[in-house]
C-alpha cells in the first residue's frame, strides 16, 4: 500500500501486545504500543530493565510475533506472515545490530560484511570495499571475528547491518559491550552510515547520553511508550 | 617320582579303588584300610580262592595266577661294598587283576601291574615307580623261561633254569643292576605255601626264596659302587588278603649269621592282638613254623617319618631259640611315597645273634 | 570437607539431568555401550579360551613328541612292548576323524592307553585331582569311569557335556548310550570334562576296532617329562623315527588372528562408547557453566563443586556399567552360535557352547566403566577445577586451535602411514598383518579430518563463487564444526571401511568357494555305502541306465609329519580333468597322477610342509611321489593328498571304497537317481546341488559374526554421530540464529543443515571406500594366507561400496533428525533470546 503523498514508512508499529508466561502468572510487557519511522529517522528507544525494550525491538524485526497488533516493514504487514516470509522481509529491508554482534565465527571479516547483501541477492563490490574503509576495517578483510576486538567486531555487524542498504537499521544496545570511547566512536559510524543509506534507525538504548545523540525518543514504561 | 606323575597315579589307582575292584591300597594295607575302608574282603567273587592243601609246582608256580585278583614278587637284597657300606634294594612287581574274567589277552587283558624299587644306604633312599597294562607286553610274568617285568626294569634267568638270574630297575639317581644265584632251596611259608592272615581264615599262597646271593652294581648318583651280599625273594598272591578291620602288618625277613633265616609278621587289628606268624628256615631250608605264643615281638622305639609315627626299632624274643634280637634300621627315612605309601627298608640286628634284613611296615 | 555445601551443589547440579533426560541417555548409553561391548568381546573371548584350554588336553595330547612310522602312515602297535621293555616312555595314540551315523559332524575319536599316557598329554581321565588322601577334591566333577570299566568291554567313551548334548539334540542319545559307527558301535557314553568338545576318548584297545586301525596307531606319543633311554631308536625299531612335538596344533594359536579381530572391535567399541559419553558429558559441563559459576560465587569451593561433579560421574558409571554388563552380555550370547561357527568352520578350533558371567567380570565392569566416565569426563572436571568465577564471554579461538591440531594430526597420521608401508613391504607373519591394518586405519582415520577439512574449504570457495553465502556459510561453519565431529566421522570412517574390506573379504571368498564347488561337485551325485554295504551299492549302480559314469573315490588317513592328512584316491576320467580346479600343476600332471607317478596335494598342506611342484612327497607304502599339482581346498583345516585309486589302494590296502561320484544323462535325473540310492539300507546319496547348498549354508554360518560385528560396529558409530550432533547442536544455537535473524528461514536452515551432515558422511564415505579396498587387500593377501594357509584373489563390489554410502547417508541423517527437529520446534523468542542473553 503505497501512498501517494507520504512516502511508505520503513516502520510502522500499531497495537502491538505481548504477554509472556512466568511462574506468578502471565505478564504483560507490551500493552498496545504504536509508533512510525519515516525514512532517514532515527529514534532512541528507552526503558527500565524488563520494560520491554528489546521485546518491541524483537517483535519490529519480526524475530518474534506479536499477540495482538500490527507489525509493518516497508509497507509488508507481518501479520499471518510464517517463518520464511518474514525471514524474507528482513533479509531484504532490515540491518540488525546486536549487543553481543553475533558475527559468523568461520566467516572472514570480509564475507560477515558481504553476507546478508548476498543472502539478498544486492551484493555490491564498491560499497562492500566503501563499508570496509569506512568502518576503518581495511587491511582486516581476512581474519576471523575471535582475531578482532570488540569494537571492530560490533563494526563488522554494521557493516553487515548496511551492506545491503535496508530501509530500517534495528540496533539493541549496539555498544552495551564496548567501553566508552569506543562506544562513541562506534555510534557516529552508525548513525553516519544510516543517514548516509537513508535507513531509519531504532536503536535501544539504556543510556541516556547515547539517547540523546539520535534523532527522536521515545520511552517505554509498563509496557507502553512515553 | 615327580609330583605331577604322582598325582597321575593316585587318580589311577584311585580310581581302581572307586570300583570296589581292590585297589593296591588293601595289598599294602594302605591308609585307605586304615580309614576303615569298606568291601575290600567283600568282593572276590569270581576270582580263585585261597584254600589248603594246594600242591605247588616249579617252574610253574614261578609264573603269574592270573585268576586270583593280586599278587606279588618281591625282592629284597642287603648289599655291602668292599669298604663294608652297607646298602638295601628293593624290587617288587604287583600284580592286579581289575575282574575276574578269564584271563584275557591283548587289549582286554582286566591285568594292571606296578613297579616299585628303592635303593637305601645310611643317609640316602632313592625310590621309583611304574605302571603298565597287561596284555599288551609293557609289564608281566613268565614261568620258564623265568621273567618278570615293568617296561625295562626286569628280573629274569639267564638260562633255561630259574638260577642265575639278572635283576634291573632305576629311576632318578639310582640304578642298579645285580646278578643273583640261588644257594638253597625256595621255600613255602605258612601250611604247606597256605600262609593265613587272620583268626578268620583269610589266607594268602606264599612261598619264599631266601637264599638268593646278589652280587653287581649300584649307581647311587654319580658313583657306583660294587656290591654283593645276601637276597630273599617272596612270592605271593591271593584273592582276599586282609580283614576290614586290619589296618596294616609289621613284616621282617632276617638273615642271621650262621645260615639261619627269620620270617615274621604281625597283622594289626583294631581293637585286638594282632595275628603273628613266624617260621625259622635252617641252612639246610627246612622250614618250621613257630608257635606264636612263643614268640614275643614288640615295637621298642617310635620316630616321626613323612609326618607319622612309626615304630623304627623292636625287639624279637624266642625263648625257646635262645633268641632275644634288636632290630634297628639302616636309614630311618626308608619311606617308600608312593601312590600309597609304607615304610620297608634295610635293617640291622643285634643282641643274641648278629644279622640283616628287611623291614615293611604298612598302615601307618 | 563442607558436606552441606557438597550435597547442595550434587542437588542443583543433578537436577540438570532431569531436565534432559536425552542428554542423560547419551551419557548412559555411551558408557554402557562402551563397557557393555568391551566386556561382551572380553567374554567371548575368555569363552572361546576356556573352549581352547579344554581341548588343550586333547590337543597337547597330539602335540607331544612322538615316534611315528619311517615313511609315513600309521604305525605298528606291537613295537609297544618292544619299546616299552627298552625304556622308551611310549604310549600308543589313535587320533582319527570317526564318522557317527546320522550325526551333523564326525567326532574325533583319540584312542588312548591310560595307563602309560603321559602326565603331559593332560587327559584327566579320571576325574579331577584328588588329593594324597584318595579324597576328591573336586565334588562337581562328573563322576570318574574307573580304569576297569574304561578298559573291559564294553568299555566307556568319554564325551564333552556339550557335545553330548548335541548329539541328543541331533540323535537322541543320552549317557550310557552307544554311537553307530561305519564300523560298529561305540562303548557306551560317559560325560566327561576330560574330553574336548567334538572329542571322543576311548581306551586304544576300543578305537582301534573302530577306526579300521587293528595292529595299528596313529603314533606313539613319548612323554616328554621322562628320560629317553641310551640305546638308539633304530635297535628296537627300525621301522619307527622321532617326531618333533607339532606347534601346529595349538588352537589358540590358530584362532589369533579372529581374537584379534574381536579384541580391535572391542577397543573400537570402546573407543566410540567413551566418546558418546565425552559428547554428553561435555555438554552437560556447558550448559551448567552458569549454574556453576553461581556456585561458585556463592562460595562453593572449586574442589567442592569437583567433588560434586566426580560424585555425579561415580553414580552415572555404575548405572551405565551394570546396565552395559548385562547388554554386553546379551551381546555376547547373541554372538556366541555365531562365534563358535566361525571357529569350528574356519580353524577346527573347539568352540564354546555357554558364556558365563562370573562375579570378577561384574566388578572388572564396572571398573571399566568408571574409568571411562573418568577419562570421558576428565576435560570437563578439569575445566571445573580452572575455572574462573567470572568468565568472560569469549568464545573459543577455534580458529588457531584448529590449525594446531591440523598440523598434530597431520604427523601422526604421516607416521602411522610410514609404519603401515613398512610392515606391508617388511613384516611378516599375521601379528604384522593386524599391525598394518592397524596403523592403516589410524594413519586414514587421523587423515580423516584434514582431508575433510580440505574438501570443505575447496567446497567453500567453490559455493563463495558458485552457489552463494549459505552454502559458503554452511562449507564454512562445516569446517569449523569438524573438531567436533571428526571422531564420531572417524569412527563411520572406520566402519564403513570395516564393512567394505571384510565384505569384499566374505564375498570374494563366497564368489571364489562357489565357483570352485562349482567345479569341484563336478559330478551330479554322491553316493557313499558303510563298508558292509559297497557291493550293494556298485550293484545299484552297474544296474542304473541313467548313470553314464561312475567314478569311485577311495579315502584312506595317513600321517605325515606326525599330523593325520586325507588321502584320496580318484578314476581317471575327463570329468576331473576338465573340472577340477588346479591352483598349480606341472605339465601332464593328470597323466602322471593317473600312471601313480605323481600326487596332488592340497594347498594348505603345500603351505605346511613346504612344498612346490616336483618335489617329493614321502607317503607310506611305497616310494615318495613328486607332487604333480597343487589344489585349493578352502574350508579343510585338514591336509589332503590326491592319487589314482589304483595308487591308493597300493599304498594303504585298507582304503575306504564305498564312495562314488556319479555323472547321470540327462542331468535332470539326478534328484531321483540320489533319491533311490538314497534309500538303499547303508547308502547315503546326495545330488550335488544339495551338497553345494549345504556347504553354502555352512559358509554363511561361518561367516555371520562378521556380519553381526560389521553391523555392531556401524550402529555405534551410528550412536556416536548423533551424540556428537546433539551435544553440537546446542553451541551452534549462536551460530544458526544470526543467519536466521538475516533472514533465512528455519525450514531452509534446517534442511541445509541435514544436507550437511549427509554431505559430510557422504565425503566420509567416498574415503573410506579406497580405504576399504585396502583392508580387503590386507585381509585376503596377508592375514588369510598367514590364518588359513590359503590365498583368494581380490574380488571388488562398486555395487556394495553405493549401498554403504547410501547407508552411511542415512545413518547420518538419522542421527542428525533428532537436534534439527529440536531446532525447527524451537520458537522465534527462544531464537530471538539468543541476541538477548548474556552468555
Amino acid at each position: 500500500m503505497k501512498d501517494a503523498a507520504a512516502p511508505t514508512p520503513p516502520l510502522a508499529l500499531e497495537g502491538l501486545r505481548k504477554t509472556y508466561p512466568s511462574p506468578e502468572g502471565p505478564v504483560e510487557v507490551l500493552r498496545g504500543v504504536s509508533l512510525a519511522l519515516a525514512p532517514g529517522e532515527s529514534l532512541a528507544l528507552t526503558g527500565e530493565s524488563g520494560s520491554g525494550k528489546s521485546t518491541l525491538l524483537h517483535l519490529a524485526a519480526g524475530l518474534d510475533a506479536a499477540d495482538a497488533g500490527e507489525v509493518r516493514i516497508a509497507g509488508r504487514s507481518l501479520t499471518g506472515l510464517r517463518d520464511a516470509g518474514r525471514a524474507r522481509l528482513r533479509r531484504d529491508h532490515v540491518g540488525l545490530v546486536f549487543q553481543q554482534f553475533n558475527l559468523a565465527p568461520s566467516l572472514t571479516v570480509a564475507s560477515n560484511i558481504a553476507f546478508q547483501a548476498r543472502l539478498a541477492g544486492r551484493a555490491d563490490r564498491a560499497w562492500t570495499a566503501a563499508l570496509v574503509a569506512r568502518l576503518g576495517l581495511a587491511g582486516l578483510e581476512r581474519r576471523y571475528p575471535e582475531q578482532l576486538s570488540g569494537g571492530q567486531q560490533q563494526r563488522v555487524a554494521i557493516g553487515r547491518a548496511l551492506a545491503a542498504r535496508p530501509g530500517l537499521v534495528l540496533a539493541d544496545e549496539p555498544t552495551g559491550a564496548l567501553d566508552e570511547a569506543a562506544s562513541d566512536a562506534v555510534l557516529d559510524l552508525l548513525l553516519e552510515l544510516a543517514a548516509e543509506t537513508g535507513a531509519a534507525l531504532l536503536m535501544v538504548t539504556h543510556s541516556p547520553r547515547l539517547a540523546g545523540r539520535l534523532g527522536g525518543r521515545a520511552h517505554l514504561r509498563a509496557g507502553r511508550l512515553e | 617320582m615327580s609330583a605331577e606323575g604322582r598325582r597321575r597315579a593316585l587318580r589311577l589307582l584311585g580310581a581302581l579303588a572307586v570300583t570296589g575292584a581292590a585297589a593296591p591300597a588293601t595289598w599294602l594295607g594302605g591308609r585307605a584300610a586304615a580309614q576303615g575302608y569298606a568291601g575290600l574282603g567283600a568282593d572276590a567273587e569270581g576270582y580263585s580262592q585261597v584254600v589248603e592243601g594246594r600242591r605247588f609246582a616249579f617252574p610253574r608256580d614261578r609264573g603269574p595266577h592270573p585268576d586270583f585278583r593280586i599278587e606279588w614278587w618281591y625282592l629284597t637284597a642287603n648289599l655291602s661294598d668292599a669298604a663294608g657300606r652297607a646298602f638295601g634294594v628293593q624290587w617288587t612287581l604287583f600284580r592286579q587283576a581289575v575282574s575276574p574274567d578269564p584271563g584275557l589277552d591283548g587289549w582286554a587283558s582286566p591285568q594292571i601291574w606296578m613297579g616299585h624299587a628303592a635303593l637305601t644306604s645310611a643317609d640316602r633312599h632313592l625310590t621309583a615307580e611304574k605302571f603298565g597294562r597287561g596284555g599288551v607286553g609293557q609289564a608281566g610274568a613268565v614261568a620258564q623261561p623265568y621273567r618278570a617285568w615293568i617296561d625295562d626294569w626286569r628280573m629274569e634267568s639267564l638260562g633255561e633254569g630259574f638260577s642265575p638270574l639278572r635283576l634291573r630297575a632305576g629311576g632318578r639317581g639310582f640304578s642298579y643292576d645285580l646278578g643273583l644265584r640261588a644257594e638253597g632251596p625256595e621255600v613255602l611259608q605258612g601250611r604247606a605255601g597256605y600262609s593265613v592272615k587272620s583268626e578268620r581264615g583269610q589266607a594268602s599262597y606264599y612261598y619264599s626264596a631266601p637264599f638268593l646271593r646278589a652280587s653287581g652294581e649300584l649307581r647311587l648318583g654319580g658313583e657306583r659302587v660294587e656290591v654283593s651280599g645276601p637276597a630273599w625273594l617272596d612270592r605271593e598272591w591271593s584273592s582276599q588278603p586282609l580283614e576290614a578291620d586290619q589296618p596294616g602288618w609289621d613284616w621282617f625277613s632276617v638273615h642271621l649269621e650262621g645260615g639261619d633265616k627269620l620270617m615274621l609278621y604281625r597283622m594289626r587289628r583294631v581293637g585286638a592282638r594282632p595275628y603273628l606268624s613266624a617260621a625259622w628256615i635252617r641252612p639246610d631250608g627246612a622250614i618250621e613254623r613257630l608257635d606264636p605264643a612263643e614268640v614275643a615281638l614288640a615295637p621298642a622305639a617310635e620316630a616321626e617319618v613323612a609326618g607319622r609315627m612309626i615304630p623304627l626299632e623292636w625287639t624279637v624274643e624266642i625263648p625257646s631259640r635262645g633268641l632275644a634280637l634288636i632290630v634297628e634300621p639302616l636309614n630311618r627315612a626308608a619311606w617308600m611315597d608312593m601312590s600309597f605309601p609304607y615304610w620297608e627298608g634295610p635293617i640291622r640286628v643285634e643282641g643274641s645273634r648278629a644279622g640283616v634284613g628287611y623291614m615293611e611296615l604298612t598302615g601307618y | 570437607m563442607n558436606w552441606r555445601g557438597f550435597l547442595w551443589a550434587l542437588t542443583a547440579l543433578a537436577s540438570h539431568w532431569r531436565r534432559r533426560p536425552l542428554l542423560l541417555a547419551a551419557a548412559l548409553v555411551g558408557l554402557a555401550a562402551a563397557t557393555g561391548l568391551w566386556i561382551g568381546v572380553q567374554a567371548l573371548n575368555a569363552e572361546a579360551r576356556r573352549a581352547y584350554d579344554d581341548a588343550a588336553r586333547a590337543m597337547s595330547a597330539a602335540a607331544l613328541p612322538a615316534l611315528v612310522a619311517e615313511g609315513g602312515g600309521p604305525a605298528d602297535i606291537a613295537r609297544f612292548g618292544p619299546l616299552r621293555r627298552a625304556g622308551w616312555p611310549a604310549s600308543p595314540l589313535i587320533d582319527v576323524d570317526l564318522a557317527v551315523e546320522g550325526a551333523p559332524a564326525s567326532l574325533r575319536l583319540m584312542g588312548v592307553e591310560p595307563v602309560s599316557l603321559p602326565e603331559a598329554a593332560g587327559l584327566a581321565l579320571f576325574g579331577a585331582g584328588e588329593d594324597e588322601a584318595g579324597n576328591d577334591a573336586d565334588a562337581d566333577a562328573p563322576p570318574a569311569p574307573d580304569y576297569a570299566a574304561f578298559t573291559r568291554p564294553p568299555g566307556r567313551a568319554l564325551i564333552a557335556p556339550a557335545t553330548l548334548a548335541e548329539l541328543g539334540d541331533a540323535l537322541g542319545v543320552g549317557a550310557g548310550d552307544r554311537l553307530a559307527t561305519p564300523r560298529g558301535e561305540t562303548p557306551p557314553l560317559v560325560a566327561s570334562a576330560a574330553a574336548a568338545p567334538g572329542v571322543l576318548i576311548m581306551d586304544f584297545g576300543f578305537a582301534q576296532r573302530l577306526a579300521g586301525m587293528e595292529g595299528r596307531t596313529t603314533r606313539f606319543l613319548l612323554d616328554p617329562d621322562a628320560e629317553l633311554p641310551a640305546a638308539p631308536l633304530s635297535d628296537i625299531a627300525p621301522d619307527l623315527r622321532r617326531a618333533a612335538p607339532r606347534a601346529a596344533a595349538d588352537p589358540a594359536q590358530l584362532t589369533e588372528s579372529f581374537h584379534l579381530n574381536l579384541t580391535a572391535f572391542g577397543f573400537l567399541a570402546f573407543a566410540v562408547g567413551l566418546f558418546i559419553a565425552h559428547g554428553a558429558v561435555g555438554l552437560a559441563f556447558e550448559q551448567r557453566r552458569g549454574l556453576m559459576r553461581s556456585l561458585r560465587a556463592c562460595g562453593l569451593p572449586a574442589w567442592t563443586l569437583c567433588a560434586a561433579l566426580g560424585a555425579e560421574l561415580l553414580v552415572l558409571a555404575l548405572l551405565a556399567g551394570v546396565a552395559g554388563i548385562a547388554g554386553g552380555a546379551t551381546v555376547a550370547a547373541a554372538l556366541l552360535p555365531d562365534v563358535a561357527a566361525s571357529l569350528r568352520g574356519l580353524y577346527d578350533a573347539p568352540a564354546p557352547d555357554a558364556l558365563s558371567l562370573p562375579l570378577s567380570w561384574w566388578l572388572w565392569g564396572l571398573g571399566m566403566s568408571v574409568a571411562g566416565a573418568a577419562v570421558a569426563s576428565g576435560g570437563a572436571l578439569w575445566k571445573a577445577a580452572r575455572m574462573p568465577v567470572l568468565d568472560s564471554a569469549r568464545p573459543e579461538a577455534w580458529f588457531a586451535a584448529a590449525r594446531r591440531a591440523r598440523a598434530r594430526q597431520g604427523a601422526l597420521a604421516g607416521a602411522l602411514a610410514v609404519v603401515a608401508a613398512g610392515l606391508a613391504v617388511w613384516g611378516e607373519g599375521l601379528v604384522a598383518g593386524f599391525a598394518m591394518i592397524g596403523a592403516m586405519l589410524g594413519a586414514a582415520a587421523l587423515a580423516l579430518p584434514l582431508a575433510l577439512g580440505a574438501a570443505l574449504a575447496g567446497l567453500q570457495g567453490l559455493a563463495d563463487r558458485r552457489w552463494g553465502p549459505l552454502a559458503a556459510w554452511m562449507a564454512a561453519d562445516a569446517r569449523q564444526q569438524l573438531p567436533g565431529l571428526s571422531l564420531a566421522l572417524m569412527a563411520l570412517m572406520i566402519a564403513l571401511a570395516a564393512n567394505v574390506g571384510v565384505g569384499s573379504m566374505v564375498d570374494g571368498f563366497r564368489l571364489t568357494f562357489e565357483s570352485w564347488l562349482e567345479d569341484r561337485l563336478a559330478a551330479e551325485v554322491y553316493a557313499e555305502a558303510e563298508p558292509g554295504a559297497a557291493p550293494r551299492l556298485a550293484a545299484l549302480i552297474a544296474a542304473d541306465p541313467r548313470i553314464s559314469a561312475d567314478l569311485p573315490e577311495w579315502r584312506a588317513e595317513t600321517v605325515l609329519d606326525g599330523a593325520p592328512v586325507e588321502l584320496r584316491g580318484f578314476a581317471d576320467h575327463a570329468t576331473w580333468r576338465r573340472r577340477w580346479p588346479l591352483l598349480e600343476a606341472a605339465p601332464g600332471a593328470w597323466d602322471r597322477v593317473a600312471a601313480g607317478q605323481g600326487a596332488m596335494i592340497s594347498e594348505q598342506l603345500a603351505r605346511r610342509l613346504d612344498l612346490g611342484l616336483g618335489d617329493p612327497l614321502a607317503l607310506a607304502g611305497g616310494a615318495a611321489l613328486p607332487v604333480a599339482a597343487i589344489f585349493a581346498d578352502y574350508g579343510n583345516p585338514r591336509g589332503q593328498v590326491r592319487l589314482s585309486n589304483a595308487a591308493l589302494a597300493a599304498r594303504a590296502p585298507e582304503a575306504e571304497r564305498g564312495r562314488h561320484a556319479l555323472r547321470v544323462t540327462p542331468p535332470e535325473a539326478a534328484e531321483a537317481v540320489a533319491a533311490e540310492l538314497d534309500a538303499a539300507e547303508g547308502v547315503s546319496a546326495m545330488e550335488q546341488g544339495s551338497i553345494r547348498a549345504l556347504s553354502s549354508r555352512i559358509f554363511e554360518r561361518t561367516f555371520a559374526v562378521t556380519g553381526a560385528l560389521n553391523t555392531l560396529t556401524f550402529g555405534v558409530a551410528g550412536i556416536a554421530l548423533a551424540t556428537a550432533l546433539l551435544s553440537l547442536s546446542a553451541a551452534r544455537l549462536p551460530q544458526t540464529a544470526p543467519v536466521w535473524a538475516m533472514g533465512t528461514s528455519r525450514r531452509r536452515l534446517a534442511a541445509m543443515e541435514l544436507g550437511r551432515i549427509m554431505g559430510l558422511a557422504l565425503l566420509t564415505a567416498m574415503l573410506a571406500t579406497p580405504l576399504g579396498v585396502a583392508l580387503a587387500w590386507a585381509l585376503v593377501a596377508v592375514v588369510n594366507v598367514a590364518a588359513f594357509g590359503w590365498r583368494l584373489p581380490l574380488h571388488v563390489f562398486p555395487a556394495d561400496w553405493l549401498r554403504l554410502a547410501a547407508l552411511a547417508v542415512a545413518a547420518a541423517g538419522l542421527a542428525a533428525a533428532i537436534p534439527l527437529a529440536g531446532f525447527l520446534r524451537t520458537s522465534p523468542a527462544a531464537l530471538a533470546k539468543v541476541f538477548a542473553d548474556e552468555r
